[in-house]
């Protein structure tokens, strides 16, 4: 692979129809979710992305993953164009660019065992040696291999958000989008999963993105940090320079609103 | 005589405990942290006070004073009467916590009409000065609102200003800025505070963040799986913790100040020498 950034994002639009306010006949009026976002991701770079709610994060992620088709602008996975690319062209990219959810309870099927769960894409995108993945993958995120024949009701929190990950890097994707997936943990749960992040991106070379709301998380975790407003970015820099001093009033309101566990904190 | 005092109160669903030996007590005035992880027992302690909790849960012995009256001891009748008057609940999400199908001002007035026995209209006034006491705008407007026309923090204030209409003296606030985001968390924690030290009121927080416990409380419970681990102010717990599974779960809360600093995991021999001491509760319990 050459040193071209892995992800190109350009002016990129996307809206919602609001149906809320459609009228009895015609289309409803659109609401604009993301207002000209331009990003660059080097390859092996860990981007975290913030923001308030509603600001555009996870609908910035799933379009980059294409979940979502833009309005306008264009993304660029690898060099390739793939704003407006149709499923079936998708199919083989899929494989490359891979999801972590939010809640575990609802992203993995309650009435499959966790090796079927994490077999699922490998035979969708047609590997050999599943079950051989299976295991690769369960080692990686530390949980024992006995757990393939187990449900996801019989593990804790933290276990199933390892299942999700492990799923995730099952099929050895260059890109993983990460969606709040601490955010419904305990903090040793949350511990135990961002050292485990940490160290697979350094193992595997994985480029990630970690949306969170947790600003003491991506200061963690990430290398550079993205601060989305209301669909528009408003910071892009380095997470250490970013937060040592941050540039927009925003960024500045975010850090002066968490509340750190200590009491010197002045809190005005 | 503390405002709330809670004495080896234990509870069991089936034949498993969930709440062991549980005290703590809470002044007039005063805000106490109840902290834990998921499944802790920290909501259930709220609960068990109000006299909310849910069927299977039985309160097998223990006593729960509140203003010096002996909950337990009363008919269900009497108890919703004492608690109705006394104590009051900030919910956690205040879109659930809100009747979709009813306008915001009826919400409120419910509780000083059904309460304290007041006229609907004199409870309209009193309940727009309670909003403008939570800093809502127009309040006469938002009073006919649903509660799906305003956004979260406004809902999270309107629930506020509903648990201190009857002028409670204790507060059971159950993760209230858990939904929000930080932005506005901290403007309800502000204002949660600085209610509570206008009225006086006795606050019990329940809360899973640190980060919270150390902007808004003076004292603190740890709990694990039903049991007070520590007891103890919120400048001793940050400065010197006296468990090892307190000084682990700060070990564990990440600092965007401090991002250096190795993420450790409650380790496994803390949580093991936590559960040999239920273990060991339950032995002299009998549940054994």
């Amino acid at each position: 692979m050459s040193d071209a950034p892995i992800y190109e994002v350009e002016n990129l639009h996307l809206s919602f129809p609001d149906m809320a306010h459609k009228p009895l006949f015609g289309p409803a009026p659109r609401i604009e979710i993301l207002k000209g976002i331009s990003l660059t991701i080097p390859r092996g770079d860990v981007v975290g992305i913030v923001g308030g709610s509603g600001s555009g994060k996870s609908t910035l992620g799933r379009a980059m993953i294409r979940l979502l088709e833009p309005d306008s602008g264009a993304i660029r996975f690898e060099g390739q164009d793939i704003t407006h690319l149709g499923e079936d062209a998708l199919r083989p990219l899929r494989r490359r660019f891979q999801m972590i959810f939010q809640d575990p309870m609802s992203s993995l099927n309650p009435r499959r065992t966790v090796g079927a769960i994490i077999a699922g894409p490998l035979r969708l995108q047609g590997f050999d040696r599943v079950s051989q993945r299976v295991d690769q993958a369960l080692d990686h995120v530390g949980l024992p291999r006995a757990f393939r024949k187990r449900y996801p009701h019989e593990l804790s929190g933290g276990q199933r958000q390892r299942v999700g990950i492990a799923r995730a890097i099952a099929t050895e994707p260059d890109f993983i989008l990460a969606d709040e997936i601490v955010s419904g943990l305990d903090v040793s749960s949350q511990a135990q999963v961002l050292n485990l992040l940490d160290q697979l991106v350094k193992e595997l070379g994985l480029t990630l993105a970690f949306i969170s709301h947790d600003l003491s998380v991506i200061r963690r975790l990430c290398r550079h940090t993205l601060v989305l407003y209301r669909g528009e970015v408003v910071e892009y820099r380095e997470t250490a320079a970013l937060f040592e001093a941050p540039q927009a009033d925003y960024t500045r309101e975010l850090l002066d609103a968490i509340p750190l566990p200590d009491l010197d904190q002045v809190w005005a | 005589m503390s405002f709330l005092t809670i004495e080896n109160l234990n509870a069991m669903v089936g034949p498993a405990p969930i709440l062991r030996d549980v005290s703590l007590s809470v002044e007039a005035g005063e805000v106490r942290g109840l902290v834990g992880e998921s499944g802790a027992g920290k909501s259930m302690i709220g609960k068990a006070i109000l006299g909310t909790l849910p069927g299977a849960i039985r309160i097998t012995s223990g006593r729960i004073l509140l203003d010096g009256e002996d909950l337990q001891a009363m008919c269900p009748r009497d108890r919703r009467r004492v608690i109705g008057a006394k104590a009051a609940l900030i919910p956690q999400d205040p879109l659930t916590a809100l009747n979709p199908s009813r306008r915001v001002g009826p919400q409120i007035t419910d509780r000083l009409v059904d309460i304290l026995g007041w006229m609907k209209s004199d409870a309209g006034h009193r309940a727009e000065e309670l909003l403008d006491e939570v800093s809502i705008p127009e309040p006469e407007r938002v009073m006919r609102a649903y509660p799906h026309e305003l956004s979260g923090g406004m809902r999270q204030r309107i629930l506020i200003a509903s648990a201190f209409a009857a002028e409670p003296r204790l507060i059971i606030a159950d993760e209230p800025t858990t939904a929000l985001d930080v932005t506005v968390q901290k403007q309800i924690l502000k204002l949660i505070r600085q209610m509570q030290a206008r009225h006086g009121t006795a606050l019990l927080f329940v809360t899973h963040d640190l980060g919270v416990v150390s902007k808004i409380c003076q004292s603190l419970s740890v709990l694990f799986g039903g049991k007070v681990l520590e007891d103890t102010s919120v400048g001793d717990f940050f400065a010197r913790p006296a468990h090892p599974y307190s000084a682990a779960l700060l070990a564990a809360t990440p600092k965007y100040t401090d991002p250096e600093a190795s993420l450790t995991p409650v380790p496994e021999t803390v949580i093991e020498a936590v559960q040999a001491e239920i273990e060991a509760h339950d032995r002299r319990q009998g549940h054994v």
